[in-house]
Order: structure tokens, then sequence, then C-alpha cells
């Protein structure tokens, strides 16, 4: 009796499959693919990036969209696997899509990168551009670079150089604690380079790597931080890395500064709680107390409105510049077509929500733009997560500061 | 369900005619037959181009499949329930895009169509080293060592870089102009049908394993393990030996994912990965040899095709698995095998009344639970990622109490229904298994 | 001498902290033979029940009430599902349990969203108690401390002093018998079942607020429980609690030995750098692969003694 039930299902699913390989491009609406985990253990993060990207379309559909026409979000749950996240890109290649953006992963972004190169190669009539918004791994921009891959956040050598020119003059000695794969060894070796470089003055008491999500007791760390006498904690962890190293160290009671790249997004906030004041700082684009503190009134009531509606905080609301670049790439380039629009989108410059000059820079399809270090304090307007504390500016870097190398070789198609 | 019934035999083709063998095989050619047809039928013929996403999806069935099979080498033939499988499944692929990446820098030669071999050699390697230690102890011990072996690789393959290229993998291209045929395999479809042509061979070849003397003592190891030892053999070789096989064609399995999506990372090795081998040679059925396949083809069409239409599909494969646990432990082979006596007495028809009865309030029960289940992760999760519920042509709200009621309506009314049409079935059921046993059919 | 003493007692505590949510399914383990993965699910509802009771009742009554919640869930789970399935197999039960978590995690997705939930630890107990060295020891971690050991000796006390302890005793290790002596076999797996469901429960009270509460937890804390199980034994309670011990010191101790291969073969007069041949492996200092130690442990004691360090039963 259960077989009948399972054939009913796969006959759903079958037409469901065969209505949506035969969709064509609606003319009606310019369509973006998004691709994360939207189901799993990490589908908080695909989760919530939806609504953010879904406020931030509404707005700029508000502003007319492009090309007369408005944008569609197609969202792909990739399960965090790359083989899913490879049909995903096949189910948007089929449609016609011009955009796959996929923010979380880079795992994920290597398969997409390499996936969009060949699909693009082998079949130039149905090209698809990759709009990386988050997977921050370095090679994706130098050794792995590709013309149809941009990247709209700093990599991880960029944000370590960012974190080592926020260490204040006072601090002498570092503590470096990372996760033991390809982002944490390349975050470790990087930092070691840039205070090298920059900061000669401050010695790294201290350098671990962790196996990844596999550390439940961060205590013995903490005790060897102390012990070597480290006043900063310079790390890339994320997730529950992050926040139990974070909570293992106030816990203890260390006086320690903790640098990391990710204790603004979700999650962060609420697990390292009231007691995190002061303390924790992170890497971050944009932040929803600048428009408080440089007075921009357009933009806090916007952001204001996206907390009325929904019950976490707008730590995305950067992404928006990500959707004005691809709203004037498409205005530019006159014509909805993957190719053009490549074309038009690498150089480009805009002025952003804050004010600020972001380009896109050509060589090697980076955002560059000005990066916040943030720390988590209270008495700021707006909080995070309802802790009652949240971001204040600490340190603001420009681009033209930074100086990264360059290793993209870029291959540019032919026609 | 002896693996001697299941099916036809590939043997037939070799001691009867070809009109015999054409018969007795018949299920599996037929099967053959859709497998290469299939593309076709989602052919879209205004733009000219193959459904970039069904064939994707019929390659990722193609080589699951030979990833179930190779697991059931273990759980359904020999007894051994592996949770670290997946680790040969992966490095089979990472041998295999290495290898690719040499044919291409032109340190080594071999044909495109050949390249899966490398990964079967290297899941076989790689089986012969771990499984020393693994299959000095059977069932639960065994279990666990599996478990921790599989947590170890994955460590390792995040670790070291060299090998296992860190979190961004290795990545190749199976382009490399070595085609003993001359296909350049720059289209999906070229690649999908060597994916069909080495699941078939790599399928057949585990079928005739259980015909040699190392399968049927596997199986005796299986039943009954102290008196196996009796016939002379010494299960912890024969153990040791499935083991190996297995990694072998695990490793065929990964050899054409990396040719299929050209990248290969940590996540081939991890332990959902073994977690779906289980669940889909459990979900098909363990017992037969055809099991694995259906339940391999169930489990990707859940995973990437319901999951498309909603993002609560972990529980029907949540829900799907308990069913088919408590009242169907023989997986769906066991539920279609069960038919054998009455369909040899060809009294088939009789249950047709009896099962489109029970259709409906099943339908009816289904949807409902599909409708609270969706209206649920609507109300938390799809709400605000601003889309409206559409059932078919309408919109619902689930705001409001009505669709919740209707919902909850359907469920509980089929349920009942199906309660009493479960019931009739079983009679008439038990009538005629028990007629087919006085004929002398059923076992 | 410091980082001696200091690190003993983080592993201790650690360790404390793995026996409360190892004891369960110990329990569960050795009684039915049933790998039951979704113990940590459990231990995550548990986590979830505690958040929910600590905002209206208090962290007080959540400490008990949660617990018998999660009591609750196990003896449905075990008198509807698992009963069922038992004359299915090992492995069938062991998948009821699978596709039980798949669900336990969907459903609190639902119910409480996909961010974690900022479950605190009670204000009373948010103070250093004491200094060791300069560094603050939380009242927190002594409070788990405390609740581990209340926990085994309870446990131990129950099973070796009441009557219905020892008739469980008496069918871990020979089920048959204890049923043909007349005692409600079923109805003692349900018991034992839902016991351990309300341990896990216990430990997903206090563990939830001091790690993080959120939906992925139980896939985070699965693997280790296991290890911990199955290394301390099948059968034997005091097995689990030395196994947690152990495991916990190792895993502590690992993260201030900073050695590595690399060193040994140096200090033998063999130099390995960068360019020598599996130098990526030489040069593993051991606490990067601290926490899979254990596994490695398994693996070892599995192989030469499949029983685990106290087992009373082949598996």
């Amino acid at each position: 009796m259960f077989r009948r039930s399972l054939m009913a299902l796969a006959g759903v699913a079958f037409a469901a499959l065969a209505s949506l390989s035969g969709a064509a491009q609606a003319q009606g609406t310019i369509k973006i693919a998004y691709t994360d985990p939207l189901s799993g253990p990490f589908a908080q993060v695909g989760d919530q990036n939806l609504k953010q990207f879904q406020y931030i379309i509404d707005y700029i559909n508000a502003k007319g969209g492009a090309l007369g026409r408005k944008f569609e979000l197609v969202a792909f749950d990739n399960k965090s696997q790359p083989s899913d996240a490879l049909i995903a890109l096949k189910s948007a290649t089929d449609q016609n899509i011009p955009i796959i953006m996929q923010c979380s992963g880079s795992n994920i972004a290597a398969a997409l990168i390499e996936g969009v190169e060949k699909h693009n190669a082998r079949n130039p009539e149905s090209r698809i551009v990759y709009v990386n918004c988050g997977a921050v791994a370095t090679e994706l921009t130098n050794e792995k670079c590709s013309y149809w891959h941009f990247r709209f956040d700093a990599h991880a050598a960029m944000k370590a150089e960012i974190m080592v020119r926020a260490l204040p003059k006072d601090v002498t000695k570092v503590y470096l604690l990372n996760q033991d794969y390809l982002f944490g060894q390349s975050v470790q070796r990087d930092v070691k380079v840039f205070l090298a470089k920059l900061r000669p003055d401050v010695q790294v008491v201290g350098d671990e790597l962790i196996p990844l999500g596999k550390v439940k007791d961060f205590s013995p760390y903490i005790t060897k931080i102390k012990a070597a006498g480290a006043q900063a904690l310079l790390t890339g962890n994320w997730g529950p890395d992050m926040t139990l190293l974070i909570k293992a160290g106030m816990d203890a009671g260390l006086d320690l500064r903790y640098y990391t790249f990710y204790a603004h997004l979700g999650g962060g906030a609420i697990a390292i709680g009231p007691a995190g004041d002061g303390k924790v700082r992170s890497i971050m684009p944009f932040h929803e107390n600048i428009s408080v503190e440089t007075g921009n009134k357009e933009l806090e009531e916007w952001t204001k409105a996206f907390r009325a509606k929904h019950d976490f905080d707008f730590y995305a609301a950067g992404f928006r510049t990500i959707f004005e670049f691809i709203q004037a790439g498409f205005n530019k380039a006159g014509v909805v077509d993957a190719t053009k629009f490549a074309a038009a989108l690498e150089g480009m410059t805009l002025t952003d929500m804050t004010n600020t000059q972001v380009t896109m820079r050509k060589e090697e399809t980076t955002r560059s733009s000005p990066s916040i270090v943030g720390v988590f304090s209270k008495g700021v307007k707006y909080d995070s997560e309802k802790t009652g504390l949240g971001w204040k500016t600490e340190t603001r870097v420009e681009p033209k500061e930074l100086d990264q190398p360059n290793t993209c070789k870029m291959k540019r198609p032919g026609a | 369900m002896s693996t001697q019934t299941s099916g036809a035999g590939i043997g037939g083709l070799v001691t009867g005619g070809a009109g015999v063998a054409l018969r007795r095989n018949a299920l599996w050619l037929i099967c053959l037959a859709i497998a290469l047809v299939m593309p076709w039928l989602f052919f879209d013929f205004t733009t000219g181009r193959h459904s970039g996403f069904v064939v994707s999806m019929l390659s990722q069935m193609g080589l699951m499949i030979v990833l179930a099979m190779s697991f059931n080498m273990l759980m359904g033939q020999a007894g051994l329930l592996s949770f670290g499988h997946a680790v040969f499944f992966g490095f089979g692929g990472y041998c295999t895009a290495h290898a690719l990446n040499a044919i291409k820098a032109e340190t080594m030669w071999l044909p495109v169509e050949l390249v899966p071999l490398v990964g079967g050699a290297g899941g076989l390697v790689f089986a012969l080293v771990l499984g020393y230690p693994a299959t000095k102890q059977r069932a639960t011990a065994f279990a666990m060592i599996t478990l921790a072996i599989g947590e170890l690789v994955t460590a390792c393959a995040l670790m070291f870089k060299l090998f296992f290229g860190g979190e961004g993998g290795v990545s190749t291209d199976r382009m490399i102009d070595t085609s003993l045929f001359g296909f350049s395999y720059s289209q999906s479809i070229q690649v999908y049908y060597l994916v069909v042509a080495w699941t078939v061979i790599a399928v057949a070849l585990m079928w005739l394993q259980t015909q040699t003397p190392l399968g049927r003592m596997a199986n005796a190891c299986r039943d009954n393990f102290e008196r196996a030892q009796f016939v002379g053999y010494d299960p912890r070789r024969v153990r040791y030996w499935q083991f190996a096989l297995s990694g072998f064609f695990a490793g065929i399995g990964g050899a054409l994912y990396a040719l299929v999506y050209e990248i290969v990372t940590f996540d081939t090795l991890a332990a959902p990965m073994s977690g779906n081998a289980l669940l889909m040679a459990y979900i098909g059925g363990a017992g037969g040899f055809f099991g694995p396949v259906l339940g391999a083809i169930l489990v990707v069409l859940l995973q990437s095709g319901v999951s498309l239409l909603s993002s609560a599909w972990l529980v029907y494969v949540g829900v799907l698995f308990i069913i088919m646990v408590m009242f169907a432990p023989g997986g769906m082979i066991g539920l279609i095998g069960a038919h054998k006596p009455i369909a040899r007495i060809g009294r088939l028809r009789a249950l047709m009344v009896p099962y489109a009865r029970m259709l409906v309030p099943a339908l009816l029960a289904l949807l409902g639970f599909v409708l609270l289940v969706e209206f649920a992760t609507f109300m938390t999760i799809g709400a605000a990622q601003g889309k409206k519920f559409k059932l078919f042509a309408g919109e619902l709200d689930p705001a409001t109490a009505l669709p919740w009621l209707i919902a909850g309506g359907a469920l509980v009314l089929g349920g009942l229904w199906l309660r009493r049409e479960a019931r009739a079935f079983r009679v008439v059921w038990d009538g005629l298994m028990a007629e087919a046993k006085a004929r002398g059919a059923a076992a | 001498m410091e980082v001696f003493l200091v690190s003993t007692l983080n592993g201790l505590v650690y360790g404390m902290l793995l026996f409360m949510l190892a004891s369960g399914l110990t329990l569960i383990f050795s009684m039915m033979g049933v790998l039951n993965f979704a113990h940590a699910s459990i231990y995550m509802l548990g986590a979830y029940f505690a958040y929910d009771i600590s905002r209206t009742l208090g962290f007080w009554s959540a400490l008990v009430l949660a617990p018998a919640l999660c009591f609750l869930v196990g003896a449905v789970v075990e008198m509807y599902g698992l009963r069922r399935v038992h004359r299915n197999g090992h492995i069938a039960e062991l998948l009821f349990t699978f596709g039980i978590a798949f669900i336990i995690e969907k459903a609190v997705q639902m119910i409480w969203g996909l961010l974690p939930v900022p479950y605190r630890v009670p204000a009373v107990l948010d103070l250093p108690l004491f200094t060791i060295y300069g560094t603050n020891f939380h009242a927190y971690r002594g409070f788990m401390l405390l609740i581990s050991v209340l926990m085994f000796v309870a446990i131990w006390l129950g099973l070796t002093r009441t009557r219905i302890g020892m008739v469980i005793q008496a069918a871990l290790t020979h089920p048959e018998m204890a049923s043909a002596l007349g005692h409600n076999v079923p109805r003692i797996f349900t018991l034992v079942f839902a016991s351990g469901a309300a341990l896990a429960g216990l430990a997903g009270v206090i563990g939830g607020n001091y790690f993080v509460t959120e939906p992925s937890m139980a896939y985070t804390m699965g693997p280790i429980v296991f290890v911990v199980v199955v290394f301390g034994g099948l059968g034997s309670l005091a097995g689990c609690f030395i196994a947690s011990l152990f495991m916990g010191l190792v895993q502590t101790y690992a993260v201030v030995i900073d050695y590595s291969l690399a060193d040994l073969l140096t200090s033998a007069g063999v130099a390995i750098n960068t360019a020598s041949p599996w130098a990526e492996i030489l040069t593993v200092p051991i606490p990067r692969i601290g926490a899979l130690l254990p596994f490695l442990l398994l693996i070892l004691i599995l192989l030469f003694r499949p029983r685990g360090l106290l087992g009373t039963r082949d598996t």
C-alpha cells in the first residue's frame, strides 16, 4: 500500500521536474538564482540571507529594477553539498538565469567557479555569472580566479591584513587560534605574514589549529592562552568554534581582546551575550549603527523597517550594494545577457548607501571598499539579536591602505 | 529473499540460448532501456537542449546506485553495517581527479572510458588497508570502528592539503582528449551515457560476485556466523575480502562522481554521504539484490527533486524511513517480492480492487500530512521569505485556521478510512496467501 | 605544574559533562543493544524545553520539568515505535532511531526557528567560584560537576540497591531468563529507555546554556558520545564513567602537549623540514589532533578488547 503512495509521490515529483525543465525565461522578471543551505544543520544561514535579500530586492524593484523589469529571486537548496550546488547551477542555466549567487562555504564556491567556467566555455548560449557574497578563501580570486566570478566580500587575506591593522599600539602579544582546514590555515598564515610586515613589534605567543567543529571544551586552550600572557586573540573561527571559544574565555575572566571575522553574523551575538561588552571585535563591511554614526537618516529608516518586519537584525544590509551593482550592471549592458553583464560589471564604480566609493576591481573581480572593525558594546542604538549590545565602529580601513599580492591570471573569453 | 531468485540471472546468458536469456533478463533490459531513453523525455525541443537539471539528476542516480549497491555488498550480503563506507567512494573520487589531472598534464595516459578503474583501484587499496583493522570484529564493534574511521578520514581530508586539496577540494577536467570512441564529453548527456555504461558494468560484476564462493560464504556468515565456520572458511578472511571488494566498487562510484562534477571535495567522504548509502540500501531493501537500485533512485528523487518544491523534504525522508523500518523492513523490494507467491498462482488481479480502495484514503492522508508539514514550515520559515502559499492554482493563507482544519481533517479522515480498508485488504491478502500455500507456490 | 593542575581540573569537568550525556545512552545500549541515534536529539529537546520553561518558571523548575518531559517523549517513542521494530533486528532499531533524530531536528527547527535561542546560565551561578593561578573557575562548571556526580551516584544506587534496579541488572545480562522468571521485560525496556531519555534531557538542561542551544547541537554532539559509550563497554556504568573521564583528560592533556612526530624524529637525529616526504603528516603537533584522539582510542580498544573497557557482554 505504501508502494502506491511512493509511486504517487514519484509521479508528482516527475511532473514538477517536467514543468521546471521546460520553463523558459519569463519576459516579466530578471531572475537571480541563489543557492545556500536551506535545510539541514546550516539551514539558518540560507534562510536568513533569503529574507534579507528579498527585502533588498523589494527596495531595488521599488526603485525601478533594471531595464524596466523587476528582479526575482529563485532559491535553490544546496544542503551544504557541492554536488547539489552544481545541480542547482544546471537548473539555473536550464532556465537561462543570468546570475547565480552563493554566500556560504568555500568548498561550494570552488565547485561553482569551476562549474561556471566549464559551463560557459562549453555552452556559450546559456552563460551565467557567479556572484559570491561570502565565501572568503583567498585562492578563489587569486589562483582560482575566473572572469565569470565576482566576489563582493573581502577575502581571507584582506581580512587578515585588516585585523592586523586594527590592533592598537599597546597590544604586543597575540595568540592565534584557527580551524584546521584550508580557510583556517590560510588565516593563520596570512595573519603571521602581515604581522611581520606591519607590526614587527608584536610577538605571536601562541599559534593553534583545532579540528573543525569537534572541540567542545575550550578551557584547556584558554589555559594555554593565559599562560602565554596574550593580550589579544586573533581567530578566523566561525560557528560553535568561535562562540564556545569566546564564552570559555569570558567565563575564565581573562582580560583578552577577541578579534574575529564572523562574530557579527547570525547567532554570534546571542551566543556571546552581554558579558562580551567591549571585548569582541569583528570585521564587517557594514553594520546598522553606521547610519547613526554618520547621521544618515534615510539609511537608518530603511534598516529600521527591516527590524520591524523580521525578528533578527539586518546584518547583511551591506548586501544592498551587491544588488545595486547588479542593477547598474544590467542597465549598462542594456540587455539581460551574462556575457555583456560581466563585461559591464568589471571595473565599475558606484557610490553606495553610506556615500562611499565602491569599485569592482577588474584585475581579480573583487570588491574594493572600506572595511569596518566593529566592537560589540553596550549603549548603541541598534542592538544585535535583542541582547542589548550592538556593533560600534572602532577602526575603519580604507582599501588603498591594503597591500595585497595578486596572483590572478584571468582568462578572458575569446568572444 | 535470497539472491538466487531475485530478478533474473546474467548467468542465463551463459547457459541458455539468446531467447531464453532475453526472457529471463527482461526486467533488467527494460530498466536499461528506460535509463537510456529518459533524458529524451525531458528534451526541450524549442531550444534544442537537454534539460541540464534532469541529466544531472539521472547521472547522480547512476553513481548513487553504484554506491548503494557496493554498500549492500556489506550490509545485505555480509550482514556488516558500516558507518564509514563513503570514505572509499571519496577516496576513489580523489584518485580519479588526480589521475585526470595527470592525464591532462600528459604524465600518464589512459582513455577516459577506463578512468573509473583508477577510482576502483584507489578504493580497493584503501579498503585493503583500512579493512584489516575494521574486519577484525563484526556486528556492533565493526560498526563503531567504521564510524571512527569515517570521522578520522574526514578530519584528515580537511587537514592535509597536498592530496585532498583542502576545503576547495581537487578540481579536474574530464575533457582530456583520450576517448576510445572519440567523444569529447563536453556535454553532460555524453557523461550520462558513460555513467550508465559503468553502472551496468559495476552492477553486473557485483551480481556475478554474489555467485562466487566468496559471495556465498558472505551470505553464510551473515545468516549463521558460527555454523559458517564449520564449512572451513575463516569468517574473518571472508569479511576482509568482501570489505575490500565493496571498497573497489565504491571507488568506481567515486570515479563517476569525479567525472560528472569535475570537482571532489571532502564531503564525498563524510558522514552524511555514508548515511545516504545506508538510507538508500535500506529503503530499497537490503535482502534482495535489486533493492538498493530502487532505493538510490527514490532517495535521489527526494533529495534533488522534492527539495526543490519544499524545504521540509527532510521530514518526508525521516517519516518515509520510519514507516519503512516499522512496516516494511524488507524495503521496497521486500514489499514487491511479497507478492510473488500470489503472482505465481496468477491471482494478482484479485488484489487490484483492494489496492484501489486503499489508494484513495492513502492519498487523502498523504495530502493532509504534506499540507500540515508545509503549513508549519511556511509559518515559521517561509512566510517571511515573502512568498505566498500556492497550491495548484489557488492561494492559501496558513495564518487562518481553515486550511489547518482542512489538512488535519484530511489526515485524520484519510487515516481512519485507510485503517478500515487496510483491514479488509489484510483479509483478502491472507486468503490469497493461504491459497498460494495450499497450491504449493509459497515457501 | 600550574598547567598540569589546571588541565586536570579542565579535563575532569569536561569528562563529567561527557558522562552526563553518555550515561543515558549506555543504559539504553546495554539494555537493549540499541545504539540510540536519537539520544543527542533528546539532549537537544531537553535544552529547548528548559529554555521555554526557564523563561516562565525559572531555571530550577526547568531542571526538574524538562527531564520529565523527555521521559515522556522517550516512553512514547519506545512503546509505539521501538517495541514494534524490535523484532526486525538491531539494524532496524538503529535506523528507526536515525529517522526519529531527523524528525526531531526538523520539528525543533519548525517550532523554535533556525537561530540559536538565548538560553542563559542563571544569574545566581554566573560568577567565578574560585581563582586558580589567576584563571577563574566559573561557578556553573562546578554546578555541572556536582550534577554529574549526583547522576552517577543516583544511577549506581538505583541499579544496585533497589529491587527494580536488580531486575534491570539481571535483564542487562540475561534478558530471557529474567523474562522467564516472570518479570515484565517489555515494561522494563520502556522504563529504561524513558529513563535514558530523561538523563539525556537533564544533560541538555545543564549543557544547553553552557554551550549554544541551536538546532544543530545534536549533530555536533553525537559522535563523541557514542565513542565514550562503546569504549566504556556494554553493560557497565562504571566503565562509562571511567571512559568519560579518560576521554576528557586525554583531550585536555593533548592540548598542552606541543610535540609532533617530527619532533620525535628530530630528537632521534632525523631532521624533518617542509621539503621532506610526508612532512605534512609528520609535522602535525598533538594539539591539532586532540579532538580526534578519542576516535583513535576507540579503534584501538575495539581491535583488542571488543567488549570495551569494563564490558560484561559481547556486542
